[in-house]
């Protein structure tokens, strides 16, 4: 139980990683590399804050700032610099390598001894349970883990309905529309680069906020831990599509996070079963390529008769 | 209204695929004329359009809108005086967004955009009334993609969005010429419609005589990158699809000369 309360709360951190993902990847088509950088930044600007005495909403809120940051760097090379996408994510995310070992100072930086948020969600967890541990469906729970969870959901429920209305105000449609329709858009007034600069900034933000929270959670920060995740994001958002399977935002939003979750229970099992943790990458980008490259496997025929369809 | 001075372009300059586009367009359009600009294939029409648009930046000369000289206007500055519509009706809305979704976009064009609601209760009637004026029967669609409707009605909400507000300029890029004949000729009757309704300054590209000779009140020939001719006023009431033809014609008979001539001149002194 402990396993799969701890696999739940991982995906849900990481769901914020994914739905970065989602605005970077779907709703711009780009697929920005720097989140790989912008986790671990976030993560390092947490823990160094915090180990600083720093209040770990701030270092946290900070983190997400930071993460800005980072985006804005990226979209600034891509838009104004005309380097390619996937190039402009590589410098950035190289760059912040070492930007991250000088925050941190080292390549790791425990947080077990000093007051994090997780520290607040034990008490929360024990002020709701009553006690040390509680019994869920019968299994033991500790008020740690229980508190992490509660804590984790309310925060992903209030940055995703945040993300929802955005995407339905002027300016977050004006977003959708630039990954959309460059053409169009730009038909109507607004400039494509400065959506895909906003938007890479808010992306990196919730995945460097994401990066701060998993810091918290798992009580360390290393400079390794960014490491693929920008594949485990598109995983996310790959398995929400095929969960959700239509184009509206709300919908997007729910199977992007049900898809990180889900997505971490399945490794969690598959690693309970024997899987060495040394293959996750390999079978997380195998994954990936499956899920890109099956559907037009599949569904050829399928495709053309809709295309058909859509020409009459 | 529009006032073009001397516009050249040349595309991949230097190499050999160099395409001197536009060479040296000079034009004015009077506020509220429907001028329909014709000619050849690469004879410089659509760049003509795209240039107004700022689609790219020119080599020389300068463009003037409604007075102000939006030379180096970025593309989107300039849409906040320019409604367009698209050859491929698929160019004009964004497919995964629905129909109240696009138009409420365009309600915006030129306007800042922040963080109001796209679509608040209050002007969703206000949508539906006007694409009920299509006569499509798209105002029960309002919610749906938009990328699920087909390509004329596509093309006559594209129609609808670029002169919501009223644009200063209205460009119109052989808006017909990807849909089947009798879409084709709703979009013809619409557009007719709308820039007489709202007395638009236009711009329309299209390779149908048909269209050239019955629509508007000022044709514009082109070839090779200039003005070969241009039908204004009187003029232009004469003016009868046979006789654009003609003109053709004769453009591609002295084309033809050129070429002969050149071979005679080559054999008589190479």
């Amino acid at each position: 139980m402990t396993l799969l309360i701890s696999a739940w709360t991982i995906g849900l951190i990481l769901s914020l990683l994914a739905l970065g993902v989602y605005i970077s990847y779907r709703v711009f088509k780009f697929a920005d590399i720097t989140a790989d950088g912008s986790i671990t930044f976030g993560a390092a600007v947490a823990a160094s804050m915090i180990t600083h005495g720093v209040h770990p909403v701030t270092s946290s809120i900070t983190a997400f700032l930071a993460g800005c940051v980072a985006g804005l760097c990226t979209g600034v090379l891509h838009t104004r610099f005309r380097i390619n996408q996937l190039l402009s994510g590589i410098l950035v995310m190289t760059a912040l390598y070492s930007i991250n070992l000088h925050v941190m100072g080292s390549s790791n930086v425990p947080l077990l001894s000093v007051t994090t948020l997780t520290t607040y969600a034990q008490s929360l967890g024990r002020w709701m349970t009553g006690h040390d541990s509680a019994t869920l469906l019968g299994w033991p729970v500790s008020a740690r883990d229980f508190g992490s969870l509660i804590l984790v959901s309310a925060i992903v429920l209030v940055i995703a309905l945040i993300a929802w209305l955005f995407f339905n105000t002027n300016l977050g449609s004006a977003m959708r529309a630039s990954g959309d329709n460059e053409q169009m858009i730009r038909a109507l007034g607004v400039s494509v680069e400065s959506m895909i600069v906003l938007g890479l900034c808010i992306s990196n933000g919730l995945v460097a906020f994401a990066g701060a929270l998993l810091a918290q959670y798992q009580g360390f920060a290393d400079v390794q831990m960014g490491i693929g995740m920008i594949v485990w994001g598109l995983a996310s958002v790959i398995i929400g599509r095929a969960l959700i399977g239509t184009d509206s935002v709300g919908a997007a939003l729910t199977g992007t996070i049900m898809g990180s979750v889900l997505f971490r229970l399945i490794i969690a099992l598959a690693l309970r079963w024997g899987l060495n943790p040394n293959d996750l990458k390999l079978v997380t980008a195998i994954f990936v390529f499956g899920a890109l490259v099956l559907p037009a496997l599949i569904k050829p025929s399928l495709r053309n008769v809709k295309r058909h369809a859509a020409a009459s | 209204m529009l006032q073009l001075r001397d516009l050249q372009k040349t595309f991949f300059e230097g190499t050999p695929n160099e395409v001197r586009a536009l060479r040296g367009v000079s034009l004015e359009i009077e506020e509220g004329s429907f001028v329909i600009v014709i000619g050849t294939n690469g004879s410089g029409k659509s760049t003509l359009l795209n240039a107004v648009a700022g689609s790219f930046p020119v080599d020389r000369g300068t463009i003037d809108i409604a007075g102000k000289d939006v030379t180096r206007w970025p593309e989107h500055r300039r849409a906040s005086m320019i409604g367009r519509v698209f050859q491929n009706p698929f160019s004009g809305t964004a497919p995964t967004m629905t129909v109240a979704e696009n138009l409420a976009l365009s309600a915006r064009r030129g306007l800042s955009r922040g963080l109001g609601r796209l679509l608040p209760a209050r002007i969703q009637n206000d949508l539906r009334d006007r694409v009920a004026t299509l006569n499509m029967q798209l105002e029960t669609r309002m919610h749906n993609p938009i990328g699920t409707l087909s390509g004329g009605q596509r093309q006559a909400l594209t129609l609808l969005m670029a002169t919501w507000r009223r644009p200063d300029l209205l460009l119109l890029d052989e808006h017909t010429a990807a849909l089947d004949p009798k879409s084709a000729d709703q979009i013809v009757r619409l557009t007719e419609r709308i820039v007489s309704e709202h007395r638009l300054t236009t711009l329309m590209v299209t390779h149908s005589m048909q269209q050239a000779a019955t629509l508007g009140d000022r044709i514009v020939m082109m070839n090779h990158g200039s003005v070969h001719a241009d039908y204004a006023g009187a003029h232009r009431r004469h003016v009868r699809a046979e006789d654009l033809i003609r003109r053709f014609d004769e453009i591609r008979r002295d084309e033809r000369l050129d070429v002969s001539a050149a071979e005679l001149l080559r054999d008589a002194y190479v």
